[in-house]
């Protein structure tokens, strides 16, 4: 197990570096995460919302901005980490070369891969915030059950972070994202309950849309934002975390393997 | 004086390519010590080992009295390396990029800010500390990169082909400044494929080919065990001149267009050759180190 024992405090370095940067073009990195969600309210909830005449249970009483105002936190949360763990963590490893000038101090690989994982994490707590925020904002969610939401994005960014590692240990080059954006993200992004209630769905597509972890992320911010809660919510954070703690270590074994010879 | 690294039979290989083959070799403390060769001679690979990013494949190898494939972190923490390949983090200005470092050594805001400052005024960057890194030239890079090096005191600098594209300009003010750190006392390693660069600062080298160590001393003692003090030059020999001047028993090596004669008694062997060969255009000159590098990896064509 030396690949955890090789992880220390030493990534908050890592981390701290990718927050700096973040913050030193603050005005253009949170616009996008808070104009998107208005304009998908506006056109989806608000527009096409006006078609829905009636949902199933046991969202029968909410509207159909109601619904999906949560849905578009889940995506949200979802769209921060692996954006930044693909194509941000693929741009500081394979073009800036940040990954080779930190291992050359006291930090380890897998503190550095550790770091950037927490920062697209963060970057879901971030998005997602924002989301929730704007939608507290159009009063489609309620408290106190919406402060849990930067909790959930937290796990979400954890297993979407290692997720997206994953691939960025394996892509050879970064066009090569488009595969699991197009074979994976978008399909989770449309299949995952964000939209519309599953259980209009045939059984069998249900069960695996169970799989995705986006269908729990969206449950659990649901249930959070309009006080539906239930039992899937404990499995789905269950699941959660086994899936992510798989791939983090996943994402660490093929990181190394790729940068460390 | 401590031994700073010793290798013993140091090996990597990789895939399909043994890139260092098996050297030994003592670096001492405050010296300036070289790795020559051309590319893939396994200098790079070498440095990288030093500086605990490449795993050993087998042999030896302790830095600062620490095994480098059991104390890797506290090792880095006494390194300071530049690396070859530009890697300073162009989403910061210079000024920043040395306290982003710092904080990767542990090292406080207040402490760094101040060491930064410093170290910008040492590399004569002060005036570039709010620029951002893709708006400074070649030359204030690698300074800059030299002086993030040198961000935590360490007790061995690594310097990775350290002029490399460089103009001239640019070379001499870095050569300056690591003849200045070598004063300080620091323990300076260096790879280079400039035989010239290595003159000027090495006190010991070795040349390394296809990952081994052909030989190992200093400057001025391998040139005259190698080759001799001087080089005399017979440019666009005719034909025929060769045995002519073999028949004086010379050490000769034969360049495409030209024969080189390595002696000790340069001022003799170019009077003998004009008088032997009065059209002849010669050229005499001192030995330097490219001399040997030329005679030992037998790029000259030799017969």
């Amino acid at each position: 197990m030396s690949i955890i024992n090789n992880i220390s405090f030493r990534s908050l370095a890592v981390w701290a570096r990718n927050k700096d940067v973040f913050f030193l073009t603050w005005k253009t990195n949170f616009l996008p995460p808070f104009l998107e969600p208005i304009l998908y309210l506006l056109a989806m909830g608000f527009g096409f919302g006006m078609l829905v005449s009636a949902l199933p249970a046991p969202y029968d009483e909410f509207s159909y901005a109601q619904f999906l105002g949560p849905g578009l936190i889940a995506i949200s949360a979802m769209y921060g980490a692996f954006f930044e763990c693909t194509y941000g963590s693929f741009v500081r490893m394979h073009y800036q070369k940040t990954f080779d000038a930190i291992v050359a101090t006291p930090i380890s690989m897998e503190e550095v891969i550790t770091g950037e994982i927490l920062w697209g994490a963060t970057k879901s707590v971030i998005n997602g915030a924002i989301v929730a925020v704007v939608i507290l904002a159009f009063g489609l969610a309620t408290l106190p059950g919406v402060l849990f939401i930067p909790f959930i994005a937290l796990l979400a960014g954890l297993a979407f972070g290692s997720i997206a590692m994953i691939f960025t240990a394996l892509v050879p080059n970064i066009d090569s994202f488009n595969y699991p954006f197009f074979l994976f993200i978008t399909p989770m992004f449309l299949f995952s309950g964000t939209f519309f209630p599953l259980t209009v769905l045939p059984t069998a597509v249900q069960q695996v849309a169970l799989a995705f972890p986006l269908t729990h992320v969206a449950t659990m911010m649901r249930d959070f934002s309009l006080g539906t809660y239930s039992i899937n919510d404990l499995w789905g954070c269950i699941y959660l975390i086994v899936l992510t703690a798989i791939c983090f270590y996943a994402a660490i074994y093929l990181m190394k393997r790729r940068l460390v010879n | 004086m401590k031994d700073v690294i010793v290798a013993e039979q140091l090996t990597k290989k990789f895939e399909d390519l043994t890139a260092v083959d098996g050297i030994s070799f003592t670096i001492h403390e405050g010296e300036c010590f070289g790795f020559l060769g051309p590319n893939g001679a396994g200098k790079t690979t070498t440095i990288r080992m030093i500086q605990c990013v490449s795993p050993i494949t087998s042999g030896k190898l302790s830095v600062l009295e620490m095994d480098a494939s059991m104390d890797q972190r506290r090792i880095k923490a006494l390194l300071g390396v530049a690396p070859q390949e530009d890697n300073l983090d162009p989403d910061f200005s210079v000024l920043r990029n040395l306290i982003v470092y710092a904080r990767y050594f542990g090292i406080e805001r207040s402490v760094a800010e101040k060491k930064a400052r410093e170290l910008l005024e040492f590399m004569q960057l002060t005036e570039k500390s709010d620029v951002m890194i893709p708006k400074i030239s070649g030359g204030m890079k690698r300074r800059l990169v030299i002086a993030r090096a040198l961000m935590n005191d360490p007790r061995l600098l690594i310097l990775d082909e350290p002029t490399t594209g460089l103009d001239p300009q640019a070379r001499h003010v870095i050569w300056d400044k690591i003849r200045e750190l070598k004063r300080k006392g620091v323990t300076v390693i260096i790879t280079t494929h400039y035989m010239d660069e290595a003159q000027q600062l090495c006190d010991r080298l070795v040349i390394m080919e296809k990952g081994k160590i052909l030989v190992e001393g200093g400057p001025q003692q391998l040139i005259e065990s190698q080759v001799g003090r001087g080089v005399v030059e017979v440019v666009n020999p005719d034909q025929g001149v060769e045995e002519i001047l073999r028949s004086n028993g010379w050490a000769l090596e034969r360049g495409s267009d030209r024969i080189f004669i390595y002696t000790n008694e340069r001022r003799m062997v170019r009077e003998k050759v004009q008088k032997d060969l009065p059209n002849a255009n010669v050229i005499a000159r001192d030995a330097t180190l490219e001399d040997v590098f030329l005679r030992l990896t037998g790029r000259g064509l030799k017969e």
